[in-house]
């Protein structure tokens, strides 16, 4: 592998990932929305959040995995408890990566 | 005049200690899935310092693993340059959502903070800004935080993957996926938002299954913020 190639391409990654990271905010914030527009940035956490979330616990190399062994898929439903009883972040991450270490443990998964 | 400096110097405690507490959780994860990409990224064939560098500067996981993977297979830079692109666009919804909340800050605070947005960090400060204004030095610990996490993990993977004990024993593998249970669970405040969750993640799901792999989030969350404003005008009315 040409490393220099590589660098030239990390340069490039580098731009193109930090435009959309900056443009936005760099161009918005300094400005008044429309409300509408403002009503619409409020859902984008959300939809982004469960965009990323629900086929990371569903999906397993871009197939469908309800099977018995997806365990990110079955320690979600105790870390969502959790997370909803607590009602922080603390709680449910500590009690998600206990039951993942548990049911490998024990399970031998 | 010393109650007006301990006043202040509790202050400053509380922001250091609330960004050390917000940005425990994602370098919990990062050290991790940071130490897995050096592992891969020497396997591959990348030099150290490449591999450095590009946790450094591009700092986005899931992308920084497809270029790598791509790389390895030969790839064209300028394909896997693009790759990247449409891989990170999702960022633009993230930096647009939490701007509302930044008009008080300098341009150069701006581009720092910019750069150092991550799914993460951004599910991180989009749930505190939606309780409380933005605390500068709170959010800038957080993500100085996380990235020095990332970078760490990064290194220590290329000292030697062989050396340390599987990561997926301990569940560390699982500190993001709850993080982002927590995060959404404490972002949804109201019966619109669960629907919007609910049917944005679906989608997103949907898209995956049809081959949109690198898509599916942007357009699925696009898709889900309208709805979103579409079902809040219809429970106006």
């Amino acid at each position: 592998m040409d490393q220099k190639i590589v660098l030239f391409t990390i340069l490039g990654m580098t731009v193109v990932t930090y435009l959309p990271r900056v443009l936005p905010v760099w161009l918005l914030s300094s400005r008044s929305l429309p409300p509408v527009v403002v009503a619409w940035l409020r859902h984008v956490p959300v939809a982004v959040l469960a965009a990323m979330l629900l086929p990371s616990l569903v999906a397993q190399e871009g197939q469908l995995a309800l099977n018995v062994d997806n365990l990110f898929l079955w320690a979600a439903l105790p870390t969502f408890l959790v997370a909803w009883k607590s009602n922080g972040i603390f709680a449910p991450v500590l009690v998600g990566m206990a039951l993942m270490a548990a049911a490998r443990y024990f399970l031998g998964m | 005049m010393d109650d007006l400096v301990s006043r202040e110097s509790v202050k400053l405690g509380d922001s250091w200690a609330e960004g050390l507490r917000l940005a425990f959780p994602v370098m919990l994860g990062y050290i991790p899935v940071g130490f897995a990409f050096g592992v891969l990224a020497q396997k591959f064939g990348l030099s150290p310092l490449n591999a450095l560098l590009m946790s450094l500067l591009v700092y986005a996981g899931s992308s920084q693993y497809i270029a790598i993977g791509l790389l390895a297979a030969s790839a064209p830079w300028l394909s896997v340059v693009f790759t990247t692109f449409v891989v990170n666009l999702r960022m633009m919804l993230m930096s647009a959502a939490l701007s509302p909340f930044l008009r008080a800050w300098s341009k150069p605070e701006l581009a720092l903070f910019a750069q150092q947005l991550t799914d993460e960090t951004f599910a991180v400060h989009a749930t505190q800004f939606a309780a409380a204004p933005p605390e500068k030095r709170t959010v800038f610990i957080i993500n100085m935080g996380a990235q020095a996490s990332w970078v760490l993990g990064t290194w220590l993977g290329l000292l030697g993957g062989q050396l340390v004990p599987n990561v997926e024993q301990f569940g560390l593998d699982y500190a993001l996926p709850a993080l982002f249970i927590a995060l959404l669970l404490m972002q949804i405040k109201n019966r619109v938002q669960v629907a919007v969750a609910i049917a944005t993640g679906l989608l997103s799901v949907g898209l995956l299954l049809l081959g949109m792999d690198q898509w599916n989030v942007i357009v699925a969350a696009l898709i889900g913020a309208t709805a979103g404003v579409v079902m809040e005008s219809w429970t106006k009315k």
